[in-house]
């Protein structure tokens, strides 16, 4: 049941999706903006697939661990891109200066987070489709072949996207566009602690502890534990959900935090430095 | 019995760290009034609009919008409310036509294609209705900005500087506008401006302000009788270089 219209936390979905057809009209109206979306994960692909190709040839190890690194670029890109598509439509209505207009209309920050939640998973997919079906014509590695691991990778790694775009775009509401670099930096502070390409107990003993309380971590060992001996580990995934329902509770309420530290400073007021 | 105003603002104040921003003001706007809010530049005139608006909290103070206290219960009015100003923009990659269903679809508009069509005709926008909001011309611009803050035909619209950077006659049209909305829809308007001519024009009560102070408040004619001058241009230049009639001025609470 919806609460009353006046209520704070009223939730009306015709909002939310007013805001995301606001965000398909600008997709529509810019080719680079859809061809940006592309480009990097497929950069990214070649990259990591000819790497895979090359030490699967020449170590018996890589030769058994096939698609372990395209495997694990297609998964950090979920995490990289589900975060980008979140704040890159955030930071639309700064540079647009179009964020005053929508604090005076009644959408609330709740739908308006959904709407962004929404089109991080539409930019996904734009982005993403390609890429992965480039992995199984270029490298014959079939993402899709994972299966419902997969679908529980994707859940974790989007939750925890989710967070750090909640989290940055908050950021941005309070100190203005000179946090924007925070929107393209911050999720790489995760790719080394995350063990994206190596296992855990590669890191020094303090810092698998710092490794183990963030939820991706939790996905890349799956990941390993299933391309490489083909067993998919649920209490991994069960361990990282639990994290992630963790830290986007703590992101919600950090950003309706400094949405009102925003009101009180007076920074709705302009979107500039 | 009197009628509950449409705004109420009661010894409002705004800090931002040592600069009091807005300093101790109270005014209240009966429904159906157009208040002007004259001051230079840093008087306070936008921060006691965005106040008004929810958009910044008060550091002391309060405001009502038709019985609702902002910000802490804003959601109750602001489907009531809107918005212009011509330091924010709406998306410029939109057409005009998608900026103005967006923003009716978020204050839930019955009928929006008849809604965006009336606005059209009113606002004369047929023209570049479909034409990308950024390569529009500033008066173009303006024109869209108005038809998105009269979508919800609101109840209490508040402008700020509408008529910035436009051609004489351009203004002159969008005043008209304003005059046409204000007589058939009966709402509230508080209209800040540094156009003396607009705001005599347009306003049945003058607010003028001074370093986040109400220097001034009274009816168009009475200001300039009481300074003894001939336009409100006089009377402002009087206020801000704080001489003339101001000593004798006593500031009311016209809606009360």
């Amino acid at each position: 049941m919806s609460a009353p219209a006046g209520s704070a936390i009223a939730f009306a979905p015709h909002r939310v999706a007013a805001m995301v057809l606001r965000y398909l009209y600008l997709l529509r109206s810019s080719c680079p903006r859809v061809l940006e979306l592309i480009y990097w994960p497929t950069m990214q692909l070649f990259v990591w697939g000819f790497l895979q190709l090359y030490v699967s040839q020449n170590a018996g190890f890589f030769a058994r661990a096939g698609g372990m690194f395209i495997g694990a670029v297609l998964l950090w890109d979920i995490l990289f891109r589900g975060q980008l598509g979140f704040s890159v439509s955030f930071l639309e209505e700064m540079w647009a200066r179009n964020l005053g207009n929508l604090m005076i209309s009644p959408l609330r920050p709740i739908e308006f987070v959904a709407a962004l939640m929404i089109m991080s998973l539409v930019r996904l997919a734009v982005g993403m489709g390609p890429v992965t079906l480039l992995a199984i014509a270029v490298f014959g590695f079939n993402i899709y072949g994972l299966g419902l691991a997969l679908a529980a990778f994707f859940a974790n790694l989007i939750l925890t996207s989710w967070s750090v775009g909640i989290l940055v775009s908050g950021v941005l509401l309070r100190n203005g566009m000179g946090a924007e670099s925070l929107a393209w930096t911050l999720m790489f502070v995760l790719m080394p602690l995350a063990c994206v390409y190596y296992p855990v107990t590669t890191l020094p003993t303090w810092l698998q502890v710092v490794s183990w309380a963030l939820p991706p971590t939790y996905v890349f060992e799956g990941m390993r534990a299933l391309v490489i001996s083909h067993e998919f580990r649920a209490d991994l995934m069960v361990q990282a959900f639990g994290l992630n329902a963790l830290y986007f509770t703590a992101a919600v309420i950090a950003f309706l935090q400094l949405l009102n530290s925003a009101r009180r400073n007076g920074s709705l007021l302009q979107s500039g430095e | 019995m009197l009628a509950e105003p449409a705004i109420a603002v009661d010894r409002l104040v705004k800090i931002y760290g040592s600069t009091r921003a807005v300093d101790d003001i109270s005014f209240a706007l009966a429904p159906g009034s157009v208040t002007g809010l004259l001051g230079g530049n840093g008087a306070g005139k936008t921060t006691t609009i965005a106040m008004i608006l929810g958009l910044v909290a008060p550091s002391s103070g309060r405001v009502k919008v038709l019985g609702a206290e902002m910000p802490r219960q804003r959601y109750q009015v602001l489907q009531r409310m809107n918005f212009e100003s011509p330091y924010i923009d709406m998306p410029h990659r939109l057409t005009v036509r998608q900026n103005l269903t967006v923003f009716g679809r978020l204050y839930a508009i019955a009928d929006l294609r008849a809604r965006i069509a009336e606005l059209a005709a009113s606002l004369e926008l047929e023209e570049f209705l479909d034409r990308p909001t950024g390569k529009l011309s500033a008066g173009q611009k303006t024109r869209v900005a108005l038809a998105k803050a009269l979508i919800n035909a609101p109840d209490v619209l508040l402008l700020d500087e509408p008529t910035a950077s436009l051609d004489p006659d351009t203004a002159d049209w969008v005043r008209s506008r304003l005059e046409d909305f204000r007589k058939r829809h009966g709402a509230t308007v508080l209209l800040a401006s540094h156009n003396m001519a607009e705001v005599e024009r347009l306003c049945d009560r003058v607010i003028m302000m001074k370093r986040g102070r109400i220097e001034d408040d009274d009816a168009p004619q009475r200001l300039l009788a009481r300074y003894g001058r001939d336009t409100l241009e006089e009377v402002f230049l009087d206020v801000v270089r704080g001489r003339g009639g101001a000593r004798e001025a006593v500031p009311r609470e016209a809606a009360q």
